[in-house]
Parts: structure tokens; C-alpha cells; sequence
């Protein structure tokens, strides 16, 4: 058996045959090649976030690793003798001593921790767009709703890791804002003193914070990072990627560009370019300058300083909040149990969990949200162009304006510096608008959308406008109108758009009140539509409008005149 | 258009046609055809896109150098402006040894790799066999196991799996003492004196002027043996105002001393230091959510999101005219807690 095996072994003939015999007899790995080598990827602008997140996160724990070399999360105390000589001497934690000697003492390392930081900031920002591109199109659909989930915890992970990070260097700012923290922490009803006490060891700050930060930053986190990619990567390959509609696409095919050579080349090339990208900034603009802070005090506090951008709208809820109403009445309750008074803080307790609860909430459930509204079960592989949904746009915007009016909020005492106005009106209108702006913003963007979509009938029906103003013979003027050809126009008109439905009966011909919940939920979804045109509404409008149309015919005459 | 919005509330339909499924619908006319790039007809433009492609190797080499260069060469002398010399060296040479490879091969694809694009089916998630198939053998297991006939096995399977993970959670308490009366208490004593933040030199009534400001820390806080965490309930500002404007209320009339009035400096709000003291309206303002607090009215919330007052140390002055607390503060200071009361 085994002689006849050696004997009728296969032979490689070339150089690139002999390497890949070797693997493939070892490992196995012609199956894997027949499977990718030649696999189709759809190509378009909008799917590179995700590429760079996933990019970002690769630089992330390189530029992580070498921190971790030269970097001592111990809050034992230590005089400074390093290189910034303005520092030199002062008492502070060895985790903030070994973050100056990476910024002046370690070549290069002031460049790392640049990187890493700017890396961090990307890394949530690519997460953030992807998943309002993913969002926006409906990629989330079926079958890609839990690959939605697995995305949603990755950016709920990605600001975990950012906010442990961001506490490390144990500078007056991270100390800050880990008591800030503390102080969110402690208005948790019955435990939150118990899991202040444990979280720090003891009364903040404490002697363990760092440490603990440390293990989650750079071990627990990124490892269940690394999963989630994985999780969510493979899906992408079982599901294929989707593709937005157009000519030559459908719902059961893949247009696109083979992986090997042209969408590895590119996808290969984009890493070094985000790489080169995120070093020129690094190079260039300066981050979170540790040493200017000084070591953590509980007394000082600098003015104006900010949060990392993904954090600053928990932080904004938080200044939003009225802590009192009028004269006598606030929002933090004593209420008398049998075994005496207990405290509730609900205005720390109601800005750091409810927008937060809603926002996360809402994402992770929306794919069940609507595909219940719209009775639709089906697979979807071709995205939706944004205005054709208008309501989840609108929807998708009310969330974005929501989020901006926080997020703004986190800087209002800069805005009332910056444009000389009364800090306290900015916080005013700003509590205004964070209830008003996602309404107005959801009235807008449906708006928008529903007259994109009039414009996109226009354009398929009568041509795009050219500009070019013509006199007929008998003296009528018309402005020429290019018909479009039929790529483009099909590229306009091939869109589902469902339509409102009346509640059905069941079996037994009772209608359930869910039923007629959805079907109200489904006319305030597709009450409001402008329907896709049709061959024979095309057909209709070139023998009716003549004059504002310039077909071969048309333009024939107007040429010969 | 695919019949999704009528018919009874389950319908599904696995895969959608949209565009085909209807009467009155245009049909799909196909890929577009193909436009040749420069590239592919003339000889010259390929050529010239292979040597810019090279090229922008050759300047991916040169950031590599320039990196060495900046590394060995720009040695760091203590000053801030050599270190940013250098770390921008470094950096803009990272950035060209990478964009100029990542450039170089993005090029290369768009410009000399083939752009037809290709067209691949799609095949459904699961077949329906191979589905009916695993579910059975799911069905077999499960039946093979015996789980569903013995429910005495079940339950106290499922208690035991309940129970089991428990002291996970469990060894975890040693993570920190348990709080005890630790928040209700701060460093302050009866008699003991206001000093500077940080320096601790005590402080004379008469150094305190009217208008003034001062960060305060208690007497012997730097030696204390857990300092930050002590400081991080004591520390107080001390402030002179007119004795007029200020209107104690009934107990905590002799709180002060001839206008001079001691706050917590830790917001009630989520605990940062409440820093700013302005001068002209008596009002103190926190830095990180503008909670406004009015001395005028013994520090009553005015503005922003803290809900109580700034607590009030009780102060004195001694026989040789320091500053000296009456006592500790009267409540506890910082953020609310649930054991507050």
C-alpha cells in the first residue's frame, strides 16, 4: 500500500507547484485556494470602513504590543528621573513615570503611543460609519441580522477597550475621568458603592485601578475583540457580500472583482495606505500630551478638557441632565425603607444608562423591528439605496441627530467660550434639541428622501435636464432633456417599495391586536411613497409629453432646424 | 415586485427576485459593457503605469531610510522641540514606507490587473435536506440521551448548572473591602488646621482677604499613609466673601468665621474637583458638567446637573489665629450613594 502511494505520488512540475504540494500534502490547503482564490468580491467606496476598522485594529495591537514592552501599570509611588525636566523630582504613579519615559526616553515611543491612540480614535470611527452604512442600506436584513449583533457588540467592545485605554497612563486627565466613573458607578441603586469598593479596591482611587484596567485592556478585551472578528468575518463569507443594486445585479448573483489578484491587491494595498495614513497623522498632530497634565491629584482639574470623541455623548447626557427642577424639587430622592433611608440619584444614574440603554437597544433590535413592521422574511443581497427606505433613513438620522446633540453637549462649555455666549443658554437649547432635533431631523430626512426618490422618477421618466434651450419651428421654447440609457435608468426604477397593508385576519377570522398594531406601525412606515416607475408608465409619458423630450427622433429634427 | 406586503402575516419567501417577479416591471439589462482603460490599448500608458508603480516602491525604500535616518541620527537632548523633530521624522517616514506600497499596489490593480468584473451565483445558506437531515440527528441525540423521558435528570441538571458558575462570581469578593461607614467620614477633625493644596502651610484668618480663594487640604494629609485617597474626600476650598452676603441658615450661623466659609471641593454631582470660584457673582462652577453652586445660599445648586448643595466644613480660628476645623464635615461628601441616607 504504501510503496504503490510513493510510486504514484503526484509530481510537481514547476516551482510554484512544488511549494504548494508541500502544503496542500500536509495541511490540506487546495480546498481553501479552490474556495477563495477566484471568490467574487462586490467593489464600492462605502464597504471600505469596515476594512479600515479591521485595519486599524491590526496596527492596534502592534503598535499596542510595543507599548507593553516599556509600559508599568503599577500605581506604586515614585519620584520622576527622566528626560522632561519640568516634571523631574515630582511624586506621581510608576504607570504615569514609565508613559513619560515611553513619550522621552524610548525612541520612537512617543510615535507608538501616537499611533496607538490615533489608531483607537479610527478604529471606533470606522466601526461607527460602517455600521451606519450597514444601516443606511439595510445590510442588516435577512440573513445578516445576527451578523449585525456580533457588529454591534464589537463597537460596544471597541469603546470598552478605548475607555480602559484611556485610563492607563494614570495622567490628572484619565484620573478625572476614572472618577467620573466612580461617581456614575456609585449612584447604581443598591450595589454601586459595593462595586466602586471592588472595582478600585477600596476608596478611589485606590492602589489596584490600573493593574485591573491593564488585564482588560490588554488581554480580556482584544481577545474577545479578536473573536468577534473572526465570528464576523465568517459570516461575511457565508453570506457573501452584498452588493448594491444596478445593472447585471440581482438578488441570487455577485458582480464584482475576483479576490486574487484584484480585490487582494487592493485590500492588501488599502492596509498600508490606513497605515501610512494613521502615521503621517501621528507624525504631524500631536494626542493626548500626558506630561502637560501632570501626574493624578484628586484636587486639580483642568478647564475644557475633553473626553475621547466616542465617549464625549455619555459624558454630554450627563451635563445635560437637570439635577434639580425649580426651587425645591431635584432628582436626587431619599426614600425611607423599614431599615431606613436609601438614595437614588437619578440624575446621575437616569443620562449615564438611559440614552445609552435606547441607542444600543434599538440597534440591536431593529432588524426584528422591521422585518415584523414590513411582513418581510425574505433574503436580501441587494442593499437599498438610502432614499429608497425613507423611513429607516429618517429613523437611521433621528439616531445620528440624537447622538450629535450629546456628543455636542460634551463640549458646550468650548462652544460657550469659542462663540462668546452664555454657557448656560448653550446648555438650554441644547436640552431643547436633544428631545426636538431627532424629530425634526426624522421629518427632514424622510422628506429628503421621498423627494430624492421624486427626482430619480423624473430623471427615468423624462431624461436629466441638459441645460440646452431650444426654439422649435412653430416658436415654442423647450429645454432638451438627455433620456437616460437603459443601465442608468434600470439602475433608478429597479427598487422594491413596499406599500401600507390593511391588519389581516387570523384563521378564525378574529383580527389580534398586535396585527392591527403593525399594520398602523406599517402605514406610518410606507404611508408616505413614491413608487418605482414602470415600463408602461416610460412608454406612456414618450408618446404623451412630445415637446420635452428629446428622443432620436426629437433631436434629429431640432439638429436639422 | 416580490408579494411581500399582502397575504397572511407569515408568508416567506426565501429568496427575493425583486425586479423580475412582477408584470409591470423593466428587466434587467445586463452587465454594461466593458470600457477599455488607457492602459489596455495603448502600449505607452501600460508602460507608464508600470514605472509609476515602481516608482512609488522607490518612495516607499526612501521613508525606510528615512526612519533609520531619524532614529540614529536625530539623537533626543531633553528638549520638547527635538522630540517632536524626531517623531515627526519618524513618522512621515513610517507614513511614505507604507502609503508608498500600499499607492504602488492599489495602482497597479486599477491600472494593469483586469477589470472585467465577474459574476457568480449566490447559493442559499442551507439546503433544505441537508436541514431536515440535522435536524433529525439533533432529534436522535436528544432522544439517545434520554433528556426529555427523565425530567428528575433535567432539573437537577439545569439546578446544578445554575448553581455551579456562583462561586465564580464569588471569589471575585475579595477584590476590595466592603464599604462600611468609609464614605460617611473624612479626614477632618475638630481642631485640626486649614493648609495649602499642595504645600500644607497653615493659613491665617488674616491672609484670607475678602475676594480671595483658597485650595485647601487639613493639617497632616501629606503624611497620611493612603494620601490620595483621603485627599480625595478632604479637599476644600476656602473663600472670603462679605459677611452681609451671606445668609446661614439657622444652626450653621457660626460655620464661618467674619465671612470666611469652607465647601467640599467634590462635586455632588459625580464627584470631580469643583475648581472654579467666580470672584463677582460668588458663584463656584465644576469644570466637568457645570454645576453651578452660590455661596450666597450655602452653595444650593443654581445651575447644571448636580442635585444638593456643596457641604459646608465648619470652621474656627485658633489662639494664634490659623484657620481650624469645628469638626469633620457634617454629611457625607461627593457623589451620592445608594447608603447615603
Amino acid at each position: 500500500m504504501s510503496s504503490s502511494t510513493a510510486t504514484h505520488e503526484y509530481q510537481p512540475k514547476t516551482r510554484v507547484g512544488r511549494v504548494t504540494h508541500f502544503v496542500d500534502s500536509r495541511v490540506g490547503g487546495s480546498g481553501m485556494v479552490k474556495e477563495f482564490g477566484r471568490k467574487i468580491f462586490p467593489d464600492h467606496w462605502t464597504f471600505m470602513f469596515g476594512e479600515v476598522a479591521l485595519y486599524t485594529f491590526v496596527i492596534l495591537l502592534i503598535s499596542g504590543t510595543f507599548l507593553t514592552f516599556f509600559f508599568d501599570p503599577s500605581m506604586a509611588e515614585t519620584h520622576y528621573e527622566g528626560s522632561y525636566l519640568p516634571l523631574r523630582g515630582v511624586e506621581m504613579s510608576v504607570a504615569y513615570a514609565s508613559s513619560l519615559d515611553i513619550s522621552f526616553d524610548v525612541r520612537g515611543g512617543l510615535f507608538m503611543r501616537q499611533v496607538h491612540h490615533w489608531s483607537a480614535l479610527l478604529f471606533v470611527a470606522a466601526n461607527a460609519v460602517h455600521m451606519l452604512r450597514v444601516f443606511f442600506t439595510g445590510a442588516f436584513r435577512r440573513p445578516r441580522e445576527l451578523n449585525w449583533v456580533v457588529g454591534t457588540t464589537l463597537l460596544i467592545m471597541g469603546l470598552a477597550a478605548g475607555f480602559t485605554g484611556y485610563s492607563l497612563p494614570d495622567d490628572l486627565l484619565s484620573g478625572n475621568g476614572l472618577r467620573i466613573i466612580d461617581g456614575v458607578v456609585k449612584s447604581i441603586p443598591v450595589i454601586g458603592t459595593y462595586i466602586s469598593f471592588f472595582l478600585f479596591g477600596g476608596e478611589f482611587p485606590g492602589t489596584a485601578i490600573i493593574g485591573r484596567l491593564y488585564v482588560l485592556h490588554i488581554l480580556l478585551i482584544p481577545a474577545v475583540i479578536l473573536l468577534l472578528i473572526g465570528i464576523h468575518l465568517f459570516m461575511v463569507v457565508i453570506h457573501k457580500h452584498t452588493q448594491y443594486p444596478g445593472p447585471g445585479r440581482t438578488n441570487t448573483n455577485v458582480v464584482g472583482y475576483p479576490v486574487g489578484p484584484v480585490y487582494a491587491a487592493k485590500a492588501g494595498g488599502y492596509f498600508f495606505i490606513v497605515f501610512g495614513i494613521v502615521a503621517a497623522i501621528s507624525a504631524a498632530f500631536t494626542i493626548n500630551p500626558i506630561w502637560n497634565y501632570g501626574p493624578y491629584d484628586p484636587s486639580p482639574v483642568s478647564a475644557g478638557t475633553q473626553p475621547d470623541w466616542y465617549i464625549g455623548w455619555v459624558d454630554g447626557a450627563l451635563r445635560l441632565m437637570p439635577g434639580t427642577v425649580g426651587a425645591n424639587w431635584d432628582f436626587e430622592w431619599n426614600i425611607p425603607f423599614p431599615w431606613g433611608v436609601n438614595t437614588l440619584s437619578l440624575n446621575v444614574l437616569f443620562p449615564a444608562l438611559v440614552p445609552a440603554g435606547i441607542v444600543f437597544t434599538l440597534m440591536l433590535a431593529w432588524p426584528w423591528i422591521e422585518s415584523w413592521v414590513t411582513k418581510d422574511k425574505r433574503e436580501h443581497h441587494l442593499l437599498d439605496r438610502p432614499r429608497n427606505a425613507p423611513t429607516r433613513t429618517a429613523v437611521g438620522v433621528a439616531g445620528v441627530v440624537f447622538y450629535c446633540v450629546m456628543w455636542a453637549a460634551a463640549s458646550s462649555d468650548l462652544i460657550a467660550t469659542h462663540f462668546l455666549v452664555s454657557l448656560n443658554d448653550v446648555t438650554y437649547w441644547l436640552r431643547i434639541l436633544v428631545i426636538v432635533g431627532p424629530i425634526i431631523g426624522f421629518m427632514i430626512a424622510r422628506r429628503v428622501a421621498l423627494a430624492l426618490q421624486r427626482k430619480d422618477r423624473e430623471i427615468a421618466l423624462h431624461g436629466r435636464e441638459t441645460g440646452r434651450i431650444v426654439r422649435l419651428p412653430h416658436g415654442e421654447f423647450i429645454e432638451v432633456h438627455e433620456p437616460v440609457d437603459e443601465y442608468k435608468r434600470y439602475q433608478l426604477v429597479s427598487f422594491e417599495s413596499p406599500e401600507a397593508y390593511a391588519p389581516v385576519a387570523d384563521g378564525n377570522g378574529h383580527v389580534s391586536r398586535s396585527e392591527k398594531l403593525r399594520s398602523r406601525a406599517s402605514r406610518f412606515f410606507f404611508e408616505d411613497r413614491v413608487a418605482p416607475v414602470t415600463p408602461s408608465e416610460l412608454h406612456a409619458s414618450h408618446s404623451g409629453h412630445h415637446g420635452e423630450i428629446a428622443n432620436a427622433q426629437d433631436r434629429e429634427s431640432i439638429a436639422s432646424h | 415586485m416580490a408579494d411581500n406586503s399582502h397575504g397572511s402575516p407569515d408568508t416567506s419567501v426565501t429568496v427575493a427576485t425583486p425586479g423580475q417577479g412582477g408584470v409591470d416591471t423593466f428587466t434587467n439589462p445586463g452587465l454594461p459593457p466593458h470600457r477599455p482603460r488607457l492602459a489596455d490599448t495603448d502600449p505607452r500608458a501600460e508602460k507608464r503605469a508600470e514605472r509609476q508603480v515602481a516608482l512609488l516602491f522607490f518612495i516607499s525604500v526612501l521613508g525606510t531610510l528615512l526612519f533609520f535616518v531619524a532614529y540614529f541620527f536625530i539623537p533626543l537632548n531633553d528638549t520638547i522641540e527635538r522630540l517632536r523633530l524626531q517623531n515627526l521624522a519618524l513618522g512621515l517616514g513610517t507614513a511614505f514606507a507604507m502609503l508608498g506600497i500600499g499607492v504602488g499596489i492599489v495602482h497597479w490593480a486599477k491600472t494593469l490587473m483586469p477589470d472585467h468584473e465577474l459574476t457568480e451565483e449566490r447559493h442559499a445558506v442551507t439546503d433544505e435536506k441537508d436541514r431536515a437531515e440535522a435536524e433529525q440527528i439533533v432529534g436522535t441525540i436528544l432522544d439517545e440521551s434520554g433528556i426529555k423521558r427523565r425530567p428528575l435528570i433535567r432539573n437537577t441538571l439545569i439546578g446544578a448548572a445554575i448553581l455551579a458558575p456562583l462561586p465564580a462570581i464569588a471569589i471575585f469578593r475579595d477584590l476590595g473591602p466592603l464599604p462600611g461607614d468609609a464614605l460617611k467620614h473624612t479626614f477632618w477633625d475638630a481642631g485640626m488646621r486649614l493648609t495649602r493644596d499642595p504645600s500644607g502651610t497653615p493659613i491665617k484668618a488674616s491672609d484670607v482677604t475678602v475676594g480671595s480663594a483658597f485650595h485647601v487640604i487639613p493639617e497632616g494629609l501629606n503624611e497620611a499613609e493612603n494620601k490620595l485617597e483621603e485627599k480625595a474626600k478632604a479637599v476644600v476650598l476656602l473663600m472670603r466673601l462679605d459677611p452681609e452676603s451671606l445668609n446661614p441658615s439657622e444652626g450653621r450661623e457660626d460655620w464661618g468665621y467674619d465671612g470666611i466659609v469652607a465647601y467640599s471641593k467634590i462635586c455632588t454631582h459625580v464627584g470631580c474637583p469643583v475648581a472654579l470660584y467666580e470672584q463677582q457673582t460668588h458663584h463656584l462652577l465644576c469644570p466637568c458638567h457645570q454645576s453651578t453652586f452660590d455661596l450666597e445660599q450655602e452653595c444650593k445648586v443654581i445651575f447644571g446637573p448636580a442635585a444638593r448643595p456643596l457641604p459646608q466644613l465648619p470652621i474656627d480660628v485658633d489662639d494664634e489665629g490659623y484657620l481650624i476645623a469645628r469638626s469633620d464635615f457634617q454629611e457625607p461628601v461627593g457623589p451620592s450613594f445608594w447608603e447615603r441616607g
